[in-house]
């Protein structure tokens, strides 16, 4: 039993006075700091929602530094780069640092761990607030040994003055309370200082993970936790009409059956038994079905069909001159629904204490708006409602992470004292879960006599990729069929600058005309949600294949004319080194053997990247092998080039596998994809050797890496593809058997 | 009853003979790699070895074992010091979320044990059917071939 893992409520508020010792804070003044924005409006990152330093930063008597941070580790290493952060602004070694992240009882509110965002916003945070409390514990040491602040220096907490005296951070702040708020003002170090930042250190939770210590949440064990299993209907609109609970109640360790409306769920002391009644119950459910799905081949057709519930002008910009087009070019792609399909499946642990908090441990990337829709699903005050983050499988974008943290409360509540343990089955991941929402987009061109865009229309059809917890019961899958069911709020689209599924759907090219109509359709068939780069998959997918459309068109190379349309010159870096790392101008052409590259700005605000690669494609199966790949990417100041190589690589591979194989598949009445056998994706035969540039830019601001490659990739794909056989394909998934139907009759 | 070897020491359980491997190893001996990935013997997440050979143990019920000895990734080092493969991955920095690395290690032990020179196709072969949903792959197959070079 390891028990760093179980923190409970007492204990963690006694790890938190421990830690508030020399920065005294109270709780209650942490957990108001969203409220109180005062006049730090303008600070940098999520200092902005959070500007007391203690609430970010406490240096503990022990000699250690703690590190309160509201994102959380997901498996993209985020915790060692703002760890690197830290440890560099405030000029400590690494290993003095303990984190506690996503604890909401303890840490700053920072929203969602998505987006990009934790770079930009919690390490810029973790940089300031570090750089002023250093710059704090100078000013004291000057006091104390009554030396000009410029004539000390500090090394691993020590700081010492010219003269040879000196003086802690641990001595200087023992029994001090500094609260203080973050001005801002503190300049981070000059990057010719860095010994952290820039520099690969080993991520911090690995050793734990490669020698089999208890880190993720699966390993925690309190004592006398019970096991849950729950049992879904067999369809989206189904209705529960009968059930006999009384089978599932005799069963071997059997503790609690749950009915709640159509929610059915069993606790019981071993995990297998919990399993064993869960099936037993659903054995016994009788249901009426109402879903009418329609299906994942008539998804397109189904979207440009379906009254939209806005037409979002998301970009119009009108030509000044009147030159006619010379010649025009359309075209139109598709993208189906994909799964996070997070190789774990969903857990979490709940506990309803005899204080009557109901504490969860969740995986959950929002554990905030996580805990206050829970709170609303169950009538419960918020404040009554704790959820704590705990490492889980990889999730690439909102999965069941908060669903289990809903149905682990469900049942907990109903055992009051105990604690109850839930991890799905893997048939209700792939079957329950948000997929990233299909979509259509036409784009069409007028184009001058030398090929160059004169007009560029983009119009895209899509479903909603945002319906994460966002504080709203209606959220929780689950609470859609309670006795007092919950209703799933209309879902929004996310604007400027970010956007949703119209993110990158405004090239970064410079088009004289440049129009953008997104097509929002709120009615779901299927569960959809956030995954890794929303609508940027297809959008860039979409402009980027069609962008070397349009370069064959006009016979110009599809490098030169992504570099002629271009301004930005970050963006032409990218570009020129991808090509040159694959042997664009001097590759030789074998048949069936092609290069393509792809390219985007994600969200044409974060990291730069473009992915080059070669493809060999038989002819004879339609497999499409991807023989080897580059990347190249600019992330601004680069925090941890090992862990952006990581995510890049890791990024690109994923899409590879969503690219040539993925495609969530559902006949009218219920979701087919239920296993890995049902939905496969890459595995390691099929995957390339990837190499990963990056472009690293000292002293810029940090840039969000993590979904960076997913839509070049595809595109480079499938502009490889057309140049091995000559073919445009512009649905996704590239199956062998939809390459070979596409291949003319003679290469078959 | 059920009794086998348990990375190295003999164990018993009064578990049900039907239970799953998996669920015993995790909820009665408190073994952490061995990780519940799909329960259909799909992906890999939950392998052990037996008698040094892989299983699947989310689908092999506990009584498969009785009397073999069964090694977890928690077998493969000394307390919380890694052994060679974990301290590949680790040089490698071969996972990003880290849940298919013990399927991934102890599949590639099975593999140095009977090939201690594998080739990156080998090594690619040997674990094509461990599933990474994190893109480490590459990762993954460096780390094998820098402890199959590696003479500790």
């Amino acid at each position: 039993m390891s028990k760093a893992m179980i923190l409970n409520r007492r204990q963690a508020l006694k790890v938190a006075g421990y830690l508030s010792l020399s920065f005294g804070v109270p709780l209650q003044s942490v957990l108001s700091q969203a409220d109180d924005l005062g006049q730090a409006t303008s600070l940098p990152g999520d200092l902005k929602g959070t500007p007391m330093l203690n609430a970010w930063i406490r240096i503990n008597a022990d000699k250690t530094v703690t590190l309160l941070v509201g994102k959380v580790e997901l498996g993209q290493g985020v915790l060692t780069a703002v760890s690197q952060v830290c440890a560099e602004e405030l000029d400590v070694d690494i290993s003095r640092i303990k984190l506690i992240s996503g604890d909401t009882a303890l840490v700053p509110n920072e929203g969602v761990t998505a987006g990009s965002f934790s770079m930009p916003y919690c390490a810029t945070a973790v940089q300031y607030a570090s750089a002023e409390v250093r710059s704090i514990l100078l000013g004291l040491a000057s006091q104390s040994l009554k030396v000009p602040v410029d004539q000390l220096s500090v090394q691993d907490g020590l700081i010492k003055s010219s003269t040879g005296l000196s003086i802690s951070y641990w001595d200087l702040t023992l029994g001090q309370s500094l609260e203080r708020k973050a001005t801002g003002s503190i300049k981070p170090k000059d990057p010719s200082q860095y010994r952290y930042i820039g520099h690969a250190v080993g991520r911090i939770d690995f050793p734990k993970k490669m020698t089999g210590q208890a880190i993720f949440l699966q390993e925690m064990r309190p004592k006398g936790m019970l096991f849950a299993h729950i049992v879904r209907p067999p369809s989206y609109l189904s209705e529960l009409q009968s059930v006999d609970l009384s089978v599932a109640q005799n069963m071997p360790g059997v503790v609690k059956v749950v009915q709640n409306g159509s929610f059915l769920g069993v606790i019981a002391q071993r995990e297998q038994q919990a399993l064993a009644a869960a099936k037993a119950l659903q054995a016994s459910a009788r249901w009426k079905q109402t879903t009418e799905m329609p299906t994942h081949e008539g998804i397109f057709e189904w979207l440009q069909k379906t009254p939209p519930q806005k037409i979002i002008p998301t970009k119009r910009q009108v030509r000044a001159s009147t030159q006619a087009a010379s010649s025009t070019h359309e075209a139109t792609y598709y993208r189906p629904f994909h799964m996070h399909a997070s190789i774990g499946t969903s857990s979490a642990i709940a506990t309803l204490g005899s204080d009557g908090v109901l504490v969860i441990q969740t995986h959950s990337q929002s554990v905030f708006e996580t805990g206050l829709a829970i709170a609303k699903m169950l009538g419960m005050e918020p404040s009554k409602v704790r959820c704590q983050h705990v490492q889980g499988s990889g999730c690439y974008g909102h999965n069941m992470a908060d669903d289990a943290a809903a149905d682990a409360a469900l049942l907990a509540v109903s055992v009051p004292g105990r604690t109850v343990r839930l991890q799905y089955t893997r048939e209700q991941e792939h079957q329950w879960e948000p997929y990233g929402s299909a979509m259509v987009v036409k784009i069409r061109a007028g184009l001058d006599d030398s090929g160059n865009v004169l007009d560029w229309s983009l119009n895209l059809w899509s479903n909603p990729h945002g319906t994460r917890p966002s504080g709203e019961a209606g959220n929780l899958l689950s609470s859609h069929y309670l006795a007092k069911p919950f209703t799933l709020p209309v879902p929004e689209n996310a604007g400027a600058p970010n956007y949703a599924a119209d993110r990158n759907a405004i090239a970064l090219y410079d088009f004289p005309g440049h129009e953008v109509l997104t097509h929002f359709i709120t009615e779901m068939p299927v569960r959809a949600s956030s995954t890794r780069g929303l609508g940027a998959y297809a959008n860039v997918f979409s402009i980027e294949c069609f962008m070397d459309e349009l370069a064959h068109l006009g016979k110009v190379d599809p490098v030169e004319y992504r570099l002629r349309s271009l301004k930005d010159a970050r963006a032409k870096d990218v570009i020129t080194k991808a090509a040159s790392l694959i042997g664009w101008s001097s590759y030789k052409k074998r048949p069936g053997a092609g290069i393509g590259i792809g390219f985007a700005r994600y969200k044409n605000i974060a990291a730069y990247c473009a992915v080059a690669l070669e493809v060999e494609v038989n002819e004879k199966s339609g497999r499409i092998r991807v023989l080897r790949a580059v990347a190249v990417a600019d992330t601004g100041q680069v925090v941890n080039p090992d862990g952006v190589k990581n995510q890049i690589e890791g990024g690109l591979i994923q899409s590879l596998s969503w690219t040539l194989k993925e495609e969530v598949k559902f006949d009218q009445h219920q979701i087919l994809s239920q296993d890995w056998a049902s939905y496969p994706i890459l595995t390691f035969s099929e995957v390339p050797n990837v190499q990963v540039e990056l472009i690293d830019r000292p002293g810029m601001p940090f840039l969000g890496t993590g979904e960076a490659a997913q839509g070049p990739t595809a595109a480079a794909v499938a502009n490889a593809v057309f140049q091995a056989v000559g073919v445009r394909y512009r649905r996704l998934p590239l199956t062998p058997d939809r390459v070979k139907d596409g291949l003319p009759a003679s290469k078959t | 009853m059920v009794t086998f070897k348990l990375n190295g020491q003999s164990v018993k359980t009064e578990a049900n003979a039907n239970e799953t491997l998996l669920s015993v190893l995790r909820d009665d001996f408190e073994i952490n790699g061995s990780k519940f990935g799909c329960g259909k013997a799909q992906c890999g997440a939950c392998t052990v070895l037996v008698d040094g050979d892989p299983l699947r143990a989310c689908v092999a019920p506990v009584s498969t074992v009785v009397g073999r000895s069964v090694v977890t990734l928690e077998g493969l080092g000394e307390g919380n010091k890694a052994g060679r493969l974990q301290q590949a991955f680790i040089d490698e920095q071969a996972a990003q979320c880290g849940y298919c690395t013990s399927g991934m290690i102890l599949m590639s032990q099975a593999l140095l044990e009977r090939n201690p020179n594998p080739s990156e196709q080998e090594v690619r072969q040997a674990l094509d059917a461990n599933l990474c949903r994190c893109g480490a792959h590459n990762r993954i197959v460096r780390a094998v071939i820098r402890a199959s070079r590696s003479k500790s």
